[in-house]
């Protein structure tokens, strides 16, 4: 229901784009539709953070000191690479990497049982929480990284 | 000697020209104060009746455990290297119990340190070094460790290898099992366990080795006891001439079997558990865990429990059982005297405290006691509250510092490292 929703929008958004004049775009209305869009997939987000992410990377996304890493403010979560994050959260992690200049302890599991839309709406929360800022990551970029993750 | 004399004269000539009349009393205690004194707000720590606490050192890096020496030289494992050094010894050059002297030595960092026998033993996550001591305690090389330990398992999870020595030459390491629960696929929801599980030929237990043998591993040493899924806190109680460890209980039960365990018993089970070990333990990890409201070992999920079917009766009971995921990084049985006569004996646990309480809020944090009559332990206690500097932690970067280290001074003063902001603590009784 709510993804008929979002394509109606999304289709109305760009008939609108077409027939609109190129002068008399109407800018203001888009840039409402998207905010409404992000906001809507961040509290979607929360509720698979609440039931997936949270025991292990804590309710303030600090995670644990040397066990489970940060999300919050970690460079990796609001960097530009969105394929990566899919992967992580899809493939889960159990190397040792160094993420911004610490190691982390223990194994995270794969979470290849999410659908392409919780993982978008997961992935935009966890950027867009704390004192992260970060661009949405939509279900076409979900999408086009799931068929390239192997 | 002679610099205290140069600083009493200096005293007295400055006291002179400022008109202020000194006495001999004065000038002895500015030279040379004699008694350990507690901070003003006892190092923001919550205390018994009659303890101080003072901040010996601060900042040191991430201080896991600490050996003290007789002289009161305290010598400090880091968990990483500050300034390509893991291992930082504080020394008190005035009595006045702050380190004034601190230096560092040792290229590797790690949790495990111990002195015995005129030794210093540290340890890094694969391996095991002693350096000599001296008649004053000083190490002789510090450049040139002999490395008696080699070749330990070390897969990121549990990896910190915590010792201790008996009275018969030998040390006893552990070797945290590198899995949460042996599941065929670790921390991944649903995923069954392992049978058997085969991380314990070389994991989830604890080794005996010489403690004066070069280059031992897995072949010359002892599997001591396993079924040990992670201990950190472990110490040799030499009344008892028996080893006593503090496990780290499984985490996840409702993260990974949603259907059978609540969030409530999630974060309530299972125990964090006190064993007296002797040699051919097993203590049940991965196959059963402790549940601290029924006392009794129950059928890990993993292996076809449900939170209702008992465990095998083959598996040793512990004899302490703590609420759930507090995290016991340090034992230390008490055999001084400073301290009034319950503690004689008994056992201090260093609790790192939770995270996978969550999305409860976090409990431990603290320094906790257990009296021990005839050899037997008594009703557990919180000893050293306030190291979290806050009321409720909800998610553990809150916590400010986290007690990683017990050790015991000469004169009785009982020493706590915390991890977290590298202060180490001096906690002193000065009631009557």
């Amino acid at each position: 229901m709510k993804k008929l929703l979002i394509l109606s929008v999304a289709a109305f958004t760009s008939m609108a784009f077409q027939t609109a004049p190129k002068k008399q775009l109407p800018a203001k209305p888009a840039a409402v539709n998207a905010a409404n869009t992000v906001s809507a997939s961040i509290q979607r987000g929360k509720q698979v953070y609440t039931t997936t992410c949270l025991a292990c990377h804590q309710v303030d996304g600090g995670g644990v000191p040397h066990l489970n890493p940060p999300l919050d403010g970690a460079t990796g979560v609001i960097g530009k690479d969105k394929i990566r994050l899919v992967r992580i959260v899809l493939k889960g992690l159990d190397e040792r990497v160094e993420l911004d200049g610490e190691y982390y302890s223990n194994n995270m599991a794969a979470h290849a049982d999410l659908s392409n839309q919780q993982i978008a709406d997961v992935l935009t929360y966890i950027r867009n929480s704390w004192t992260n800022k970060a661009g949405a990551v939509t279900l076409a970029e979900v999408k086009a990284a799931r068929a390239k993750i192997k | 000697m002679k610099k205290n004399v140069s600083v009493f004269t200096l005293f007295l000539a400055m006291a002179g020209l400022s008109g202020i009349s000194a006495n001999a009393s004065d000038s002895l205690t500015l030279a040379k104060p004699v008694a350990v004194v507690a901070d003003a707000d006892n190092a923001g720590l919550k205390l018994p009746a009659g303890f101080g606490a003072l901040k010996v050192a601060d900042g040191i890096g991430r201080a896991r455990h600490i050996a003290v020496t007789a002289q009161g030289d305290v010598y400090v494992k880091l968990m990483r290297v500050a300034d390509g050094k893991g291992i930082v010894r504080l020394r008190d050059t005035n009595g006045d119990g702050k380190a004034e002297d601190i230096s560092s030595m040792g290229n590797y960092g790690g949790t495990g340190i111990a002195i015995k026998n005129g030794y210093l033993y540290a340890s890094s996550d694969e391996e095991v070094f002693r350096y000599k001591l001296d008649a004053k305690g000083d190490v002789v090389s510090p450049l040139q460790p002999e490395k008696i330990i080699t070749g330990l398992i070390n897969r990121r999870q549990h990896e910190s290898k915590s010792i201790t020595l008996d009275n018969n030459g030998n040390i006893y390491v552990n070797i945290g099992a590198y899995s949460n629960s042996c599941q065929e696929r670790d921390r991944q929801t649903g995923s069954l366990g392992r049978m058997p599980c085969p991380i314990l030929d070389s994991a989830g237990g604890i080794w005996q080795f010489k403690a004066d043998k070069l280059n031992q591993t897995y072949g010359d040493g002892v599997r001591y006891a396993t079924g040990l899924r992670n201990v950190v806190g472990l110490d040799w109680n030499n009344q008892l001439n028996q080893l006593f460890v503090m496990q780290h209980g499984r985490d996840d039960l409702h993260n990974l079997f949603p259907s059978l365990y609540t969030q409530q018993q999630n974060a309530d089970l299972p125990a964090e558990t006190m064993y007296a070990l002797n040699k051919g333990d097993n203590a049940g990890w991965p196959y059963t865990y402790y549940d601290p409201f029924k006392n009794k070992k129950m059928l890990a999920p993993e292996y076809g429990g449900d939170g209702v079917k008992e465990g095998s009766k083959e598996y040793i009971d512990p004899v302490v059982a703590f609420p759930a995921h507090m995290a016991p990084n340090a034992m230390l049985f008490y055999t001084g005297s400073m301290f009034p006569a319950k503690y004689k004996n008994g056992a201090f646990i260093a609790f790192h405290g939770s995270w996978n309480r969550a999305p409860l809020p976090q409990e431990g944090y603290y320094v906790a006691f257990v009296p021990f009559e005839n050899g037997k332990p008594g009703k557990w206690e919180i000893f050293a509250n306030g190291f979290a500097g806050v009321e409720v932690v909800t998610g553990t970067r809150g916590a400010q510092h986290r007690p990683s280290g017990l050790a015991e001074g000469p004169d009785g003063s009982l020493y706590v490292a915390d991890d977290a902001k590298g202060t180490i603590y001096r906690i002193v009784y000065t009631g009557k």
